[in-house]
């Protein structure tokens, strides 16, 4: 066991992906010598140099498109956009291009391309830079979108994006870049894509949630245990595919769900999950299923007004407790 | 730059395979026969041949939404592209993709497009693979003058002129961006001085004129093969059908396609090949019989070939994943 932090975690993906594979590299905004707005790449630019570890312009759209044509002509590129929210100026190449190209082409083309993308609110840094948008991506077919919770996942989970024949979004809350995680060495090894995790074993209610409202939701659970419900907590860790299979398993045992995450509640993909369970697993189910997630508004900047809107443990305790 | 008679002919072809499968394709949706839309490269021939005629099967193009002529140029087959018009299983991409998404990886061709200006960036992404692997392949983006007010545009000129990739950037100015002509939709005549703002070499040729095309692509290609960067370079041209199969072409001032049908780009070298004895009339009728016959033959192919089943709907959205169907 060694403690890795979820950034540290990315960056020895890259570094391993970059090393073994030569059509690996990595191209975005800063993230040379400056090492990435995070500082996710550091070093891999002392290591790898120009060639591998390319800064580009300000300009979204060519970070996607470029990811887009140089996977078509056999690289694997990794794209960093510097928060999700800009991947509204990609858009265009991400969704008509990148998710369409297989489809339209007759299968006929594979597109290995990875876009890396930090989200999420809760280091006040406002409405254009804090969104999870997740809704938007897993919306369309041909993207594969995955988000991890802590380090050992995020270094499995790109290991595998980073192969994957089809277009991943891979999204990374960047409040998690700093959180050291103990993982696990012998361990350290590609996690198929499509797997959830239980974060935590119980019997009376499913919680299922990815990327920082896992610990929201295991800080929820341990409070819930002294009140004598025992929750279960489910990492999805990718949100397409996604693993059906344990949720189902989860509810069969518990008959109770609560969904979180940190997306406004309009429109949030739990509305998606939430939807497949009623129409699969009404019968499982002996309560409403409940979802926790941001507030209807753009994240506010001033602190207080950003916690508020953001739910936390407290929300996912609330809406656990509606159910008994 | 030389040119041999026997390119100058397969030069002739690729423009009567093109003039000929597009006429093919307008009756056919005039006969109702071909679903969706159609954008006919008509009056342009002159364009995709002389820059394609630079390439080696290996070298990559993006297209665009009028895109049958590009990949006719780049070697695409004929049976194949109107079967994927006519929506059929042997069509390019088995019927899912249609006119606007005609690809062809084995020849390089990174499909023609649907939206506007969305070829020049995934062109930067082709030149950033050749430049990558260290070969001396080049791509080529074709887009048209009304995508050159799109972000890619400058996007994808900056950055491949920062980076000096291998691609060259042909723009066929057709003087309008569906009904909206060219002095209304940018306040330029020339769209080659754009070049000037990326630092790189911008040049204006007869787009009409295959042999001017020809010399001016093959002039970047050679230097984008020598790690030299990227060109853009317009060629002033004309569609003689509208923006779409079905569009009235309301907003064409009088006269002005048939100012431009006496250009049209197929019967100057015709008249090259007589004046300079490398080709006789009859040499000429027996050829435009020949594609005549292709194209019959590709027609043939297409409505002979099966509507796809309705399960291969489900394929080839992911590589891997394939989602359930519908019962009914």
């Amino acid at each position: 066991m060694k403690n890795m932090t979820y950034a540290e975690g990315i960056r020895e993906a890259m570094r391993v992906k970059i090393k073994d594979d030569p059509n690996v590299l990595l191209f975005g905004e800063d993230v040379g010598k400056f090492g990435g707005c995070f500082g996710v790449s550091a070093g891999l630019w002392e290591e790898f140099g120009d060639d591998r570890i390319r800064d580009t312009p300000i300009s979204e759209g060519v970070i996607v498109g470029a990811a887009v044509g140089s996977a078509a002509c056999g690289l694997k590129p990794i794209a960093e956009l510097m928060f999700i929210d800009f991947i509204t100026v990609g858009m265009d190449q991400l969704i008509n291009q990148a998710a369409k190209m297989r489809y339209m082409f007759g299968g006929k083309i594979n597109l290995p391309m990875v876009i890396r993308v930090p989200a999420g609110a809760g280091i006040g840094a406002a409405a254009q830079h804090s969104q999870s948008l997740e809704a938007w991506v897993t919306h369309v077919p041909g993207l594969k979108v995955v988000y991890p919770s802590n380090a050992q996942d995020a270094y499995g989970l790109l290991l595998t994006s980073i192969d994957d024949q089809n277009p991943v979004v891979f999204i990374e809350n960047k409040v998690l870049y700093s959180m050291k995680n103990e993982v696990d060495e012998n361990e350290l090894k590609p996690i198929p894509l499509g797997k959830a995790r239980i974060a935590k074993e119980g019997t009376d209610v499913t919680i299922i949630t990815y990327g920082r409202q896992v610990y929201d939701s295991l800080e929820a659970a341990k409070a819930l245990d002294k009140e004598g419900i025992n929750a279960e907590v489910i990492d999805l860790r990718t949100l397409f595919p996604l693993d059906k299979e344990t949720i189902f398993e989860s509810i069969e045992k518990t008959h109770k769900v609560v969904l979180v995450s940190e997306e406004c509640k309009r429109g949030a993909y739990t509305g998606e999950i939430a939807a497949i369970i009623a129409e699969e697993y009404f019968y499982e189910c002996d309560a409403p299923i409940k979802r926790v997630g941001a507030l209807n508004t753009p994240i506010p900047f001033a602190t207080d007004l950003e916690s508020y809107v953001v739910p936390n443990s407290k929300d996912i305790e609330l809406a656990v407790k509606s159910l008994f | 730059m030389k040119i041999t008679n026997e390119q100058l002919k397969e030069m002739y072809l690729t423009m009567l395979k093109i003039r000929k499968f597009e006429t093919s394709a307008m009756d056919l949706f005039a006969e109702g026969k071909i679903p969706g839309f159609v954008h006919l490269y008509i009056g342009e021939e002159a364009v995709a041949t002389g820059a394609c005629a630079n390439l080696r099967q290996d070298d990559y193009i993006t297209s665009t939404h009028r895109g049958h002529g590009h990949i006719i140029a780049k070697g695409g087959d004929l049976n194949n592209m109107m079967a994927e018009l006519f929506g059929r299983e042997d069509g390019y991409c088995k019927g899912k993709g249609g006119s606007m998404h005609i690809a062809d990886a084995t020849k390089g061709i990174l499909g023609a497009n649907g939206i506007v200006g969305a070829g020049h960036n995934i062109a930067v992404g082709s030149g950033l693979a050749i430049q990558y692997k260290k070969t001396d392949q080049v791509c080529i983006c074709f887009f048209g003058d009304a995508s050159t007010n799109q972000s890619t545009f400058h996007e994808a000129l900056n950055l491949s002129s920062v980076w000096k990739l291998p691609v060259i950037f042909v723009c066929e100015n057709n003087g309008y961006g569906i009904s909206v002509s060219q002095a209304r939709h940018q306040a330029i005549t020339d769209v080659s001085v754009r070049a000037s703002a990326y630092n790189m070499p911008g040049i204006t040729v007869d787009g009409n004129d295959v042999f001017a095309v020809y010399e001016a692509v093959g002039e970047a290609v050679a230097r984008a093969r020598k790690g030299q960067g990227p060109t853009l370079i317009e060629c002033k041209t004309y569609r003689w059908r509208g923006h779409f199969e079905g569009d009235p072409t309301v907003y064409r001032p009088e006269g002005e396609l048939e100012a431009w049908l006496k250009k049209d780009p197929i019967p100057r070298v015709e008249k090259f090949f007589i004046d300079n004895g490398i080709m006789k009339e009859e040499e000429i009728k027996q050829l435009n019989n020949d594609v005549e016959r292709m194209v019959e033959e590709a027609k043939e192919f297409a409505e002979n070939s099966p509507v796809p089943s309705l399960e291969s709907a489900l394929k080839d959205v992911y590589s891997d994943i394939v989602e359930e169907g519908r019962i009914r």
